[in-house]
């Protein structure tokens, strides 16, 4: 957007100001992110940029907090707990999402939004809420430690994700398409897997991904459902800022950083190509 | 009360619906349709017939009574194992599937093999002139287009019965009529029975065997559409109907096949009772605008005349289109055809219109 021709002083004054502005606002927001980045490439043990570092020498730098990364056993154990709980987790997530957002966008349903509301309320509540409540509850009927304890606790918290996103799809869906399947002899089930399914697929992966990155980066619940078995990602790099301050952890944090650029990146691609067979579908 | 006959092919036998177990939208409806026919339920908006579709098809449940495919009730058969072919409003064509693909979709659930598939698909794009169009999506196509691919798509497992729900309704008017044309030709060969659903009266009565006027989730009349327009059989029917003349009054006498109205204005007039009966009873009596006669040469000479005033003279090519005032009716129009010896009429002039008796009927008030 260019100034145009007939603005005022004070309209000029304002336009670069509010540039200024979005710049500090992006400059806040992205700053702590990306000074990790090159820290974690540091040849030395502290949280610092060396003269070395900032003056662009390449023994400043070096992998050797990678390194520590893929052969420190505690490392190893986390980031196996981590894939291990984060997929299984989305997997439930996205099948008993799905399958929510669809029986709660028929009208027929009684008291979907109360329904609803209950469903999405692992959102809402305060993460450390639903923790100590999982906690209690996890502890009487012996889930409490439990890779399963982990992982459905990590499935609740990711389910009201999947609900949204897909529940946003379903709205653009034509019923007609479900009964034109049926009308051609395709049973329920078929025309689910068939026809509505690829149809609001972006939105069920997106909502898996969301389920999948909440999974992965969440320390506060596992803390309180897992036990020393389950330690994941998150949580090895919590005891390691507070026991031992390596920068094992920036190489860690630059990782999934990485990991979640690249999720969002897909999300974004999904999100463009249900636009274009939105605008594809016919009527 | 033994009422739809039980040979035809498709039979509503005593059909109640309720959506909200109040008010029935589908009040006791009986129908029979027979193989081949291809039957059209007509009605305003509101009346019932899309209802009446989906309860055939099976995504309405009906509250009460039966309805019978082939003899067999079908009630409690789930809409995916009915075989009823449908082509639905918005066409419905699955946007993430080629034509193709879409085509093949109802054989695939068929388990029908790879070949068969193929060369059935081929027969039924080249039947709706698309054989080039297979490779294609819905959304790149126009909208006759789809509505072409989407009438392959219901034909093409061979169903006996096919439905249609307004199928026409999104397309511009020469397209319509291409495509009733179509649709007609399609239906016959294939000796499909149809029941076709619109709110168009011109649709129902060029493209139907029979038609069922609804209305009030009832069936008003049902009848061939030449039957429907000449002969209604209640005023909502001769309204809905084509363009119509009524005029009010009250029934003086009856005396077999004609009736003696007094009209509100005074006049007398002879027309034949349909659904009226007993003298005092008031009534609309109805005349098509065509059948209104002012040349006095080709009028009978026993014709009783009404005088009229002309309003308004509106030339529309092949025929002229005059608004009189007739018996205090304002709105008394009469159609008559562009011939070389046909008198054109001034406003203001006062002429004496007149019928043959049979064309004037006394329906309900």
């Amino acid at each position: 957007m260019d100034l145009p021709p007939y603005a005022t002083t004070g309209q000029r004054v304002w336009f670069y100001t509010f540039r200024v502005i979005c710049g500090l606002i992006f400059f806040f927001l992205i700053a702590p992110i990306v000074v990790i980045m090159p820290l974690s490439f540091s040849s030395q043990d502290f949280f610092t940029f060396t003269p070395e570092m900032l003056a662009f020498e390449a023994e400043g730098y070096s992998l050797k907090h990678y390194k520590d990364l893929m052969t420190s056993p505690d490392w190893q154990k986390a980031m196996s707990n981590s894939i291990k709980i984060a997929p299984m987790a989305t997997i439930i997530s996205v099948s008993l999402g799905t399958l929510a957002a669809i029986g709660l966008s028929q009208s027929h349903v009684p008291f979907r939004r109360a329904i609803m509301a209950i469903l999405i309320s692992p959102m809402i509540v305060p993460l450390i809420i639903s923790a100590a409540g999982m906690y209690f509850f996890y502890s009487r009927i012996g889930l409490q430690g439990t890779y399963l304890g982990v992982v459905l606790a990590h499935a609740a918290l990711g389910i009201p994700f999947v609900i949204i996103t897909v529940t946003a799809t379903l709205v653009g869906f034509d019923k007609s398409l479900t009964r034109a399947a049926a009308n051609m002899g395709a049973s329920p089930v078929r025309t689910f897997f068939k026809v509505q399914m690829p149809l609001i697929l972006p939105g069920v992966i997106s909502g898996g991904l969301f389920a999948f990155i909440t999974s992965f980066d969440e320390v506060v619940v596992v803390l309180f459902v897992g036990s020393a078995g389950q330690k994941t990602l998150p949580w090895q790099m919590f005891t390691g800022l507070r026991e031992q301050i390596s920068p094992t952890i920036l190489a860690v944090a630059t990782i999934l950083v990485v990991i979640s650029i690249g999720l969002l990146t897909v999300v974004e691609l999904l999100r463009r190509r249900s636009e274009r067979l939105r605008g594809l579908s016919p009527g | 009360m033994p009422t739809a006959s039980d040979d035809g092919f498709v039979v509503f036998d005593r059909v109640q619906k309720s959506y909200d177990g109040e008010t029935l939208v589908v009040k006791d409806l009986n129908l029979s349709i027979a193989k081949g026919e291809f039957l059209t339920m007509l009605g305003p908006s509101g009346s019932g017939k899309t209802t009446c579709l989906m309860m055939l098809a099976g995504f309405e449940t009906a509250t009460h009574g039966d309805i019978l495919l082939d003899g067999k009730p079908i009630n409690n058969i789930p809409p995916h194992k009915r075989g009823i072919g449908m082509v639905f409003q918005n066409y419905a064509l699955f946007p993430h599937m080629t034509v193709a693909e879409n085509l093949a979709f109802p054989l695939e659930v068929r388990k029908i093999g790879k070949s068969d598939r193929d060369a059935k698909v081929k027969r039924a794009l080249d039947m709706v002139q698309m054989g080039a169009f297979g490779g294609r999506r819905p959304a790149q196509l126009s909208g006759g287009q789809q509505q072409r691919i989407a009438l392959a798509r219901a034909l093409v497992f061979e169903p006996e019965l096919v439905l249609m729900d307004e199928p026409l309704g999104a397309l511009d008017k020469q397209l319509r009529e291409h495509m009733q044309f179509e649709i007609t030709r399609l239906a016959h060969e294939l000796g499909i029975t149809t029941v076709y659903v619109t709110h168009d009266q011109t649709e129902a009565l060029t493209m139907s065997d029979n038609v069922a006027v609804f209305d009030d989730g009832r069936i008003q009349q049902l009848a061939p559409p030449d039957e429907l327009y000449e002969a209604p059989q209640n005023s909502f029917v001769a309204q809905f109907i084509g363009e119509n003349n009524t005029l009010e009054g009250t029934i003086k006498e009856i005396k077999g096949t004609e009736a003696l109205v007094t009209l509100d204005g005074g006049e007398i007039i002879v027309a034949k009772p349909v659904n009226v009966s007993k003298p005092g009873e008031r009534t609309r009596v109805s005349i098509r605008p065509e059948r209104v006669e002012y040349n006095k040469d080709r009028l009978h000479a026993d014709a009783h005349t009404l005088k009229a005033e002309v309003l308004e003279f509106i030339y529309m090519g092949d025929i002229f289109r005059t608004r009189l005032r007739v018996a205090g009716n304002d709105n008394f129009v009469i159609k008559t055809r562009n011939a070389p010896d046909q008198r054109r009429l001034t406003p203001g002039e006062t002429i004496e219109i007149g019928w043959l008796p049979e064309d004037c009927r006394a329906l309900d008030a």
